[in-house]
């Protein structure tokens, strides 16, 4: 895949190819734009061969009720009530945010099963996914799932296919509001930045690009009315950052660790070398029979259990 | 012909150590192949990355299980006696073989007792993190937190029974008789009057019980 260098590999400590300067994309999705009629959806499913199970009506819009393992992104439908007492439908589409800081990756213990291409896009290879799950430990975002069928991870791959080829993602493609939009980073940066002076102009005064700096930032951003508070648009945190306790368990931790288990060997080694096994000298109690001897005439009370001579 | 005449460890001990030590091997080293990239090759010892992720919990619940049978033989000669106290505080004269000034223990001295209530802690720690980390059967009970926590100290318990074990098996290969203790099951008097002088009146005492005796402890 030349034309989509991989920059970063799961479970690998040696740098990715990194020569090539290749231009960051990002998939922006305005919410104030979208009207949840769910097409990306339906889209994303066709273009990847996705063929969820038909799931029951939960009591909200939201269906399938979860992202699962065939199920990539998912309209989250929130009703807020403003501090003016009006109802606002808050429409969220959910998915893999592509982080340039991927918890995902950090985690995955298994060489090249997720990988970072030169063009921020998150991808994760099934092939050599072993399916322990630390991915969904890593991601800040609650995104990857394991399928029950294959045991192996999923998620949005943004298109990663589609993008090689110089297409935008699936649901780019088919948003007819034009709420997805997809291109460089710094393009969507800037069309975003439109979009908040618009908003804003609107009385949407904490209009806001949400393009979280804990991960790197984030190649899937969104355009939202009330930046400030993104928790209420189905729980979007507000500071994602890779866990302190991930960020424990797979980093420094792990090395000093093996460091630790071979130093321990090695020192057992060297303890041998230098001061030697402790031998137990057998004729140091020359009055301890020998058993044989004791068993042929049990009469003949040789046998002394004090025979170090003590008094 | 020997001169072995004391036996430390009957079959059905051996065995038990021995089935532990295996499931040990293979479950450590199947936690080691997902602890750090540098040795994920490990994972073909076991038929590649999925079957030691399949295979790992299942070995280690059985280690554990396995261990229990231990721990229920031995619990009773670990408690600790005021002469392990000494004993410890004489650390430095046992790592150079002069036992001159140590004092005599019983069936285990401090360092071996000190290990067995480590093992155990990590044996404990290790199943139940084990248990919330295993992704294909429990993890969706527990919140992201709990498995994230799960995870550190699943990894901690792991290394800190690696290490214990590393210094196990030296402590076995340094002290002469004793792999052949575990292996056979029987040391000589010397070699149990030097090591565990106290275990070795106590059993050379039910040895010979129609012997009037007048030693004092």
């Amino acid at each position: 895949m030349a034309s989509q260098d991989i920059i970063a590999r799961s479970a690998t400590t040696t740098p990715a190819p990194s020569v090539r300067n290749q231009e960051a994309v990002a998939k922006l999705i305005d919410t104030t734009k979208c009207i949840g009629c769910k097409a990306c959806q339906v889209a994303c499913s066709e273009w990847n061969e996705l063929r969820d199970e038909v799931g029951h009506n939960h009591g909200t819009y939201d269906n399938p009720q979860d992202l699962t393992a065939e199920s990539w992104t998912l309209m989250r439908f929130t009703e807020h009530e403003t501090d003016a007492g009006n109802l606002e439908w808050l429409i969220r589409k959910d998915g893999c945010m592509h982080c340039a800081e991927p918890g995902c990756l950090a985690a995955c213990p298994s060489p090249g099963a997720i990988i970072k291409h030169a063009n921020g896009i998150v991808d994760f290879d099934q092939d050599h996914c072993i399916g322990c799950g630390y991915c969904i430990t890593g991601c800040p975002f609650n995104i990857p799932r394991i399928s029950q069928k294959d045991h192996k991870a999923y998620k949005c791959t943004l298109c990663s296919d589609r993008v090689a080829v110089g297409l935008e993602p699936a649901c780019v493609k088919t948003c007819p509001t034009g709420a997805i939009v997809f291109g460089s980073k710094e393009d969507m940066k800037t069309h975003a930045a439109e979009r908040i002076v618009d908003l804003k102009s609107r009385g949407f005064d904490n209009a806001g690009l949400y393009d979280p700096e804990g991960v790197g930032g984030t190649h899937v951003m969104y355009v939202l009315h009330h930046a400030d508070t993104p928790k209420i648009y189905a729980g979007l945190p507000e500071n994602p950052a890779i866990s302190p306790l991930v960020g424990l368990w797979k980093g420094i931790s792990k090395p000093l660790g093996l460091l630790a288990m071979g130093a321990a060997v090695l020192a057992g080694f060297f303890h041998y070398v230098r001061i030697g096994p402790n031998r137990t000298e057998e004729d140091e109690h020359p009055d301890v029979p020998d058993t044989s001897v004791h068993q042929v005439d049990p009469a003949v009370h040789t046998f002394d259990p004090r025979g170090e001579g003590r008094p | 012909m020997s001169n072995k005449t004391i036996l430390r460890y009957t079959a059905n001990q051996r065995t038990n150590h021995w089935l532990v030590a295996i499931l040990f091997f293979m479950a450590g080293l199947s936690g080691l192949a997902l602890f750090h990239p540098s040795i994920f090759w490990l994972t073909h010892l076991f038929g590649g990355g999925p079957w030691t992720r399949i295979l790992h919990p299942f070995m280690g619940v059985l280690m554990f299980v396995l261990f229990l049978g231990l721990v229920f033989r031995f619990w009773r000669s670990n408690f600790f006696i005021d002469n392990d106290w000494k004993w410890l505080r004489r650390i430095d004269r046992v790592l150079v073989n002069d036992e001159e000034t140590v004092p005599a223990v019983g069936k285990y001295n401090a360092g071996q007792k000190l290990l067995f209530w480590t093992l155990l802690l990590c044996m404990l720690g290790l199943l139940f993190t084990g248990l919330v980390i295993w992704r294909a059967y429990f993890s969706a009970y527990f919140g992201i937190t709990t498995i994230r926590w799960a995870m550190l100290l699943h990894a901690l318990a792991g290394f800190v029974l690696i290490l214990s074990i590393i210094i196990h098996i030296y402590a076995g290969l340094w002290i002469k008789g004793s792999v052949d203790a575990m292996l056979h099951g029987w040391v000589s008097r010397a070699w149990a009057k030097k090591h565990h002088e106290l275990w070795y009146r106590e059993v050379t005492r039910e040895q010979a019980p129609e012997r009037p005796t007048t030693k004092k402890g």
